[in-house]
């Protein structure tokens, strides 16, 4: 890694958005950097973002902010890359989240989609008030190793019962694990929801999923 | 809190004297004769009245009459203004209220409240806000959060209005748009002041029957206000890097008119505490730094400026703030109540129990899904490790009682505080 490109990781993993995105647009824009390359380097510092958090030394701001710097030069350098068939990062574990019928909020879902993201898993994040059905019908077509249920109303814990209820009627248990997570979830009411864990934050969540499915590679 | 007229017949006055007495000496810190016990809930009346959450939200009687039911029933030392939390539904209609749905309004009829967290406030518009607070409300604010307001950012600029320019000042007055907005208005007004009056009279019932109110007005913190109502959960965690100095400078003018707004109203409520929920302020939300930077020093001179009013400020610690104990440990000892959501309330008391009284915090899981002898227990738990070791607690559960409790349940957190501590 050169002086630049150890730049632009540094000035990323410390919120440096300003530096950072200008250095990532020059490279990209004006110096013909590859952009693979560029979205490797913004990975890694992903990678470094994601560590603090564990570490308890990055919180939810930093996490947003990273995330739309990512999407930021993402943006300029996806549209530069020369794909070849079957050049992309394969990515093994899949999981497929969203936010069960009855709740809005959004902001812990995100966050576990972005932090599963980075760690290396393939994530299909289906929404918020996610109707039964619609669980039932994007598991059938995904296929995920993991299924993250998301809620921080009260109300959410029998939306949740009632999902995984129905993943059960419909056969499809087997197939993979189920977590829940958001404001008021506790071993409570994972019991009473029939899920096979919660987390209370992104971290654990990541560490589910790692351990269910060996390390999400 | 205050004590009330109204409450003439001399047994009731004397119960509603001893329930008001017992809140008021957890505030100043000295041990109550028992354990108080709080009544907060929204759409779990209706659960325990046998209606949609939707009649409970649209018909006054209907939830003045549960509300009382309940009180009755449960007996609490202070209550909370149930109705004004649950009846607001023709209002909110009214106004045209655009960052909410409630129940049969974008919601089922059985379905709680949901906040629309949108950027309700762009980035680029700080400077205007920071400028002219009520140039911002009336030329953008105001129309973008409630379509009765909508046509009022025709009104003319009043500062620079002078003399002979009032003539032509005025001028806007006549526009379509602003009288239909003044109209839409002045109709809205109607039905909130409608709203208002079955507020006060089920407040004042509470007290005839002998019961005080826990709290009346509800306030919020300056960093909560900009973040939920104006910028929007990401817009704001973003702003604290990209906007700091504005967003600084938000809060203190934020802090300066809230204050105000709120011993305002909070006076004319007629009770003294003030609830204030709080939302941006839990560990996992933010760093240590970032809360001492950017969300406790506006929030602590409010409750500085709430307190010398002779008011009672009671946060609603929402989720889980262990981490920020030691800091909000600093406000003067016997003028607050802390409530907390999920911060293990033995650590609360450990930190805090010779400052502030707490409230709470029966688990909203324990409380929906367990059984009556779990929240026995739970009471216990409490009892033994707080309110016996000195802890000025008065018992709630973490957010008032949540709307799925069932009421076996609900009895059981009231028959338990009786049984282990008076």
């Amino acid at each position: 890694m050169n002086e630049q490109e150890r730049n632009l990781v540094e000035w990323l993993a410390d919120m440096r958005e300003e530096e950072a995105t200008a250095l990532a647009n020059r490279m990209l824009l004006e110096e013909g950097a590859d952009p693979v390359r560029v979205l490797e380097l913004c990975r890694e510092a992903m990678g470094v973002v994601g560590k603090r958090f564990e570490a308890g030394e990055y919180f939810l701001p930093e996490l947003v902010l990273a995330g739309e710097m990512l999407e930021n030069i993402g943006a300029v350098a996806k549209p530069l890359i020369k794909k070849k068939p079957g050049e992309e990062a394969k990515k093994l574990a899949r999981v497929l989240i969203g936010t069960v019928h009855g709740d809005l909020h959004d902001i812990g879902k995100n966050i576990v989609s972005f932090m599963l993201d980075i760690n290396g898993f393939e994530v299909r994040d289906i929404g918020v008030d996610v109707p039964v059905k619609t669980f039932l019908d994007e598991i059938r077509d995904y296929k995920p190793h993991v299924v993250g249920l998301s809620g921080f109303l009260t109300v959410a814990f029998d939306s949740m019962k009632e999902t995984i209820a129905a993943i059960e009627d419909a056969n499809l248990r087997r197939e993979f694990k189920i977590m829940i997570g958001g404001g008021q979830i506790d071993e409570t009411v994972r019991g009473y929801t029939g899920a096979d864990a919660f987390g209370v934050n992104a971290v654990e969540a990541v560490a589910l999923c790692k351990n269910w499915t060996g390390d999400g590679k | 809190m205050t004590t009330v007229e109204q409450t003439q017949n001399p047994e009731i006055k004397q119960a509603y004297d001893k329930r008001f007495q017992r809140i008021m000496d957890c505030v100043a810190l000295k041990q109550p004769d028992r354990m108080p016990v709080a009544l907060h809930a929204t759409f779990w009346l209706a659960k325990y009245g046998g209606i949609t959450y939707k009649e409970l939200m649209y018909d006054y009687e209907k939830n003045m009459a549960i509300g009382e039911r309940a009180v009755l029933e449960f007996e609490p030392d202070g209550v909370a203004p149930l109705f004004a939390l649950t009846c607001m539904g023709r209002s909110l209609e009214a106004i045209g209220f655009k960052q909410l749905q409630w129940p049969g309004h974008g919601v089922g009829d059985s379905q709680p409240y949901q906040y629309l967290d949108r950027e309700y406030m762009k980035p680029e518009e700080y400077d205007d806000f920071l400028f002219d607070p009520t140039g911002f409300y009336l030329q953008k604010y105001l129309p973008r959060v409630a379509s009765a307001f909508e046509g009022i950012e025709d009104l003319p600029i009043f500062p620079g209005m002078h003399y002979l320019r009032l003539v032509n000042g005025i001028r806007p007055f006549s526009k379509p748009t602003v009288r239909k907005a003044l109209e839409n208005l002045m109709k809205a007004a109607e039905e909130v002041d409608r709203f208002a009056t079955h507020s006060a009279m089920f407040n004042k019932r509470m007290n005839s029957l002998g019961y005080p109110l826990i709290s009346a007005f509800h306030s919020v913190s300056p960093y909560d206000f900009v973040a939920d109502y104006f910028r929007g959960a990401t817009g704001m965690m973003k702003d604290l890097f990209r906007h700091k100095d504005k967003l600084l400078a938000l809060l203190e003018k934020a802090s300066v008119f809230l204050t105000r707004m709120t011993i305002t109203n909070a006076k004319l409520s007629g009770v003294d505490i003030v609830m204030i929920p709080t939302h941006w302020a839990p560990d996992a939300f933010m760093s240590g730094k970032q809360f001492e930077t950017f969300w406790w020093p506006t929030f602590r001179k409010m409750l500085i400026g709430l307190i010398d009013a002779g008011l009672i400020p009671m946060p609603l610690w929402e989720v889980d703030c262990t981490k920020r104990l030691e800091i909000i440990r600093d406000v003067p000892p016997g003028k607050c109540i802390y409530w907390f959501e999920r911060t293990d309330m033995v650590k609360a008391f450990e930190v805090l129990g010779d400052v502030v009284a707490l409230r709470g915090n029966l688990s909203p899981s324990l409380m929906t899904t367990g059984k009556p002898e779990e929240v026995d227990a739970a009471v216990k738990h409490l009892v033994d490790n707080v309110f016996n070791r000195g802890g000025k607690l008065i018992l709630d559960c973490a957010f008032g009682l949540p709307d799925e409790t069932p009421v076996e349940n609900a009895r059981a957190m009231f028959h338990a505080a009786r049984k282990y501590a008076g």
